[in-house]
C-alpha cells in the first residue's frame, strides 16, 4: 500500500486542527465583517461532494462548538456541471441539498478536499448561480496543491502542498474512508494502489485531484 | 450502459438502479429552484422522431433534453417527408447527415427503433414501439413505486388490462421484474398474448381475487385503435368485470397505489374518482417522467461518444 511507502502528509490529528483553525478564521471573519452583530447567521457552508460534504458538516460543528452559533450546511452536486463529461464519461450524481431559505443573499463559503486545477470550484459557482444569488461566494479547502488552470483561488486554505502533476493527492476521511489523513502518491504507486484491494469508491477520492484535464 | 435504450432488458439491474438514483438526485437538484436548467448537454442534439400520435410522451423527452440543454428537433410523420413516401431508413440518414447525438423514437411496427439502430451512430431510445416496448414509461413507473413506497425488491404489482396490445406492460413486467417485484397479470384471456405463460410474472382472470394482494395496481388503457377484433363483448361488460371503481379500490391493502400511464379512458378502465383519488400517482407519473428520462439522456448522452 502507498500510505506504508509514503508517510502520510497530514495525519488525523493534522486533518482536526485545520479544521478547528479554519473554524476559528469563520467565526473571525464574520466578527470583522459585522463586528457586533452575529455574521455567522448569514454563512453557510456549501460542501462539494464527495469529501467536500463531510468536511463542511465538521467546519459546522466546530464553529457551533467555539461559538455556540449553529450554522447552516449544504452540498451542492457539480457532476451535470463539469466540463469533462464528454472526456471522462457520465458518473452517478451524488445529492444537492440547500438549507430551507437558500442562498440569496447570503455568504456562501463552498468546501472542497483539494485545490488542483481549479475545475470543480468553476463548476461549482456554475450551479450556485442557477441555485440562488449569494452575497458573496468564498472557498475553503484542506489542502490546496497548485496547478491551477482557471483564475481561481482559496480564502481558507489547509495546507498548501508543492505538488508535481503526476502526483495523486488522497484525502481520506472517516466518514468516507474510515480513516482521516492525506498522502501524496507517486506516480508509479497510483497502479499499485488501483490494484490493491480498494473499496469501490476509492476511485472517487481523487475527484479533487485529478482535475487536471489529463486523460 | 449500453448505448442504446430499445428494451426494457437492455437494463440489467445495476443499469436500472442507477437510471432511479439519478432522476432522485435530478428531482432534488432541481426541486424549488428558479432556473430549471441544466448545462450538461450543452451542444448536443436530441431528434424526437414521432411516427405515431404522443402528447406526454413527446412532450416530456422534449423538456427533459431542453433542462439539459440539449438542442432539440421535433420531426412528426405528419406534415414531413413521411408523408411523401420516405422511408425510415431515409429518414435515419438524414437524421444522421444533420448529426444527431440522440434519437428518441415512437413507431407504430414493432422493433423499429431496433432496426434504426443499425443506421445511426448516436444514441436511440424508444419512446413506444408498437405492441413492443416503452422502456421510459416502466423507468418513470418503477420510480413513482421507489418514491411511493420506498422499496421495489418485493413489492406486489397488478397490472390490468389490455396486455395483449400493450407496449408499458412488457416494458413493465421486465423491468419490474429486473428489480425484484412481483408482478401478476389480470386480463381477459382474449387480451393476453400467446407466450405469456414464459413471461416473469403470474397470470389471472379475476381481479377480485388479486387486489386484496397487491401493493401497485397499475391500470392499462383499453386501446380503442387497436380493438379490430371483438377481445371483449361490450365496454360496459369489460368495465364491470375488469374497471377499477371505489368498490375495487376499497379491497386494496391501506398504502396501495393506483397507477395509469395515461391516457385514461375515464369510466371504462379506471372510474373517475378512482382516478382522483389520493391513492392515484397518475399526474405524478407525468412529473416523474420529465426526471427519469432526463436521466436516460444524461446517462446515453452526457459522457464521450462512442
Amino acid at each position: 500500500m502507498a500510505r506504508t511507502s509514503q508517510p502520510a502528509l497530514l495525519s488525523s490529528a493534522d486533518v482536526a486542527r485545520i479544521i478547528d483553525r479554519i473554524a476559528h478564521q469563520l467565526i473571525e471573519r464574520a466578527a470583522t465583517v459585522r463586528p457586533g452583530s452575529d455574521g455567522l447567521a448569514d454563512l453557510v457552508l456549501v460542501g462539494i461532494p464527495t469529501r467536500g460534504a463531510p468536511l463542511a458538516r465538521r467546519l459546522a460543528a466546530r464553529i457551533e462548538a467555539f461559538s455556540g452559533v449553529t450554522v447552516d450546511v449544504g452540498t451542492v452536486d457539480i457532476t451535470l456541471y463539469r466540463d469533462d463529461l464528454r472526456l471522462r464519461g457520465v458518473r452517478a450524481l451524488e445529492s444537492t441539498l440547500l438549507p430551507d431559505g437558500g442562498i440569496d443573499g447570503r455568504l456562501v463559503v463552498l468546501v472542497d478536499d483539494v485545490l488542483f486545477s481549479g475545475r470543480s470550484v468553476r463548476a461549482a459557482l456554475d450551479a450556485l448561480r442557477d441555485l440562488g444569488r449569494p452575497q458573496a461566494v468564498q472557498l475553503a479547502v484542506l489542502v490546496d496543491r497548485g496547478h491551477r488552470e482557471l483564475p481561481i483561488r482559496a480564502d481558507y486554505v489547509g495546507k498548501n502542498v508543492p505538488t508535481s502533476r503526476a502526483q495523486q493527492v488522497r484525502v481520506h476521511l472517516a466518514e468516507t474512508d474510515g480513516v482521516d489523513e492525506v498522502v501524496v502518491e507517486e506516480p508509479g504507486e497510483r497502479q499499485e494502489v488501483s490494484i490493491a484491494a480498494r473499496p469501490a469508491s476509492e476511485e472517487r477520492s481523487d475527484r479533487g485531484a485529478d482535475q487536471g484535464g489529463r486523460a | 450502459m449500453k448505448r442504446h435504450l430499445l428494451e426494457a432488458a437492455d437494463l440489467d439491474r445495476d443499469d436500472a438502479t442507477l437510471v432511479l438514483d439519478t432522476a432522485a438526485q435530478i428531482e432534488q437538484a432541481l426541486a424549488g429552484r428558479e432556473v430549471k436548467k441544466l448545462p450538461t448537454l450543452r451542444g448536443r442534439t436530441v431528434v424526437n422522431l414521432f411516427y405515431e400520435d404522443s402528447t406526454r410522451t413527446r412532450i416530456s423527452f422534449e423538456l427533459a433534453a431542453k433542462r439539459l440543454s440539449a438542442d432539440v428537433i421535433n420531426f412528426s410523420a405528419k406534415g414531413s417527408s413521411v408523408s411523401k413516401g420516405e422511408s425510415l431508413k431515409d429518414t435515419a440518414l438524414t437524421l444522421e447527415a444533420m448529426g444527431a447525438d440522440g434519437v428518441v423514437v415512437r413507431h407504430s411496427a414493432s422493433g423499429a427503433p431496433h432496426r434504426l439502430a443499425n443506421w445511426v451512430r448516436g444514441s436511440v431510445v424508444n419512446a413506444g414501439d408498437g405492441t413492443h416496448e416503452h422502456p421510459t414509461q416502466a423507468l418513470l413507473d418503477a420510480y413513482t413505486i421507489r418514491h411511493r413506497l420506498g422499496r421495489l425488491e418485493g413489492v406486489r404489482v397488478t397490472i390490468v388490462g389490455d396486455v395483449l396490445h400493450s407496449r408499458v406492460a412488457r416494458s413493465n413486467v421486465r423491468l419490474l421484474h429486473t428489480l425484484g417485484a412481483e408482478v401478476t397479470l389480470v386480463a381477459p384471456p382474449t387480451l393476453l398474448p400467446v407466450g405469456v405463460g414464459a413471461w416473469p410474472a403470474e397470470v389471472g382472470y379475476d381481479l377480485d381475487a388479486v387486489l386484496p394482494k397487491s401493493d401497485v395496481v397499475m391500470m392499462l388503457r383499453v386501446q380503442a385503435e387497436r380493438m379490430n377484433a371483438s377481445f371483449f363483448p361490450s365496454a360496459r361488460e369489460y368495465s364491470r368485470r375488469y374497471g377499477l371503481d371505489a368498490r375495487r379500490m376499497g379491497a386494496l391493502p391501506d398504502d396501495a397505489i393506483v397507477m395509469h400511464p395515461g391516457p385514461m379512458n375515464r369510466g371504462m378502465e379506471i372510474a373517475a374518482e378512482v382516478a382522483d383519488s389520493v391513492r392515484s400517482t397518475i399526474v405524478e407519473q407525468v412529473a416523474n417522467g420529465v426526471s427519469t428520462r432526463m436521466a436516460v439522456l444524461y446517462l446515453l448522452l452526457g459522457g464521450a461518444p462512442q
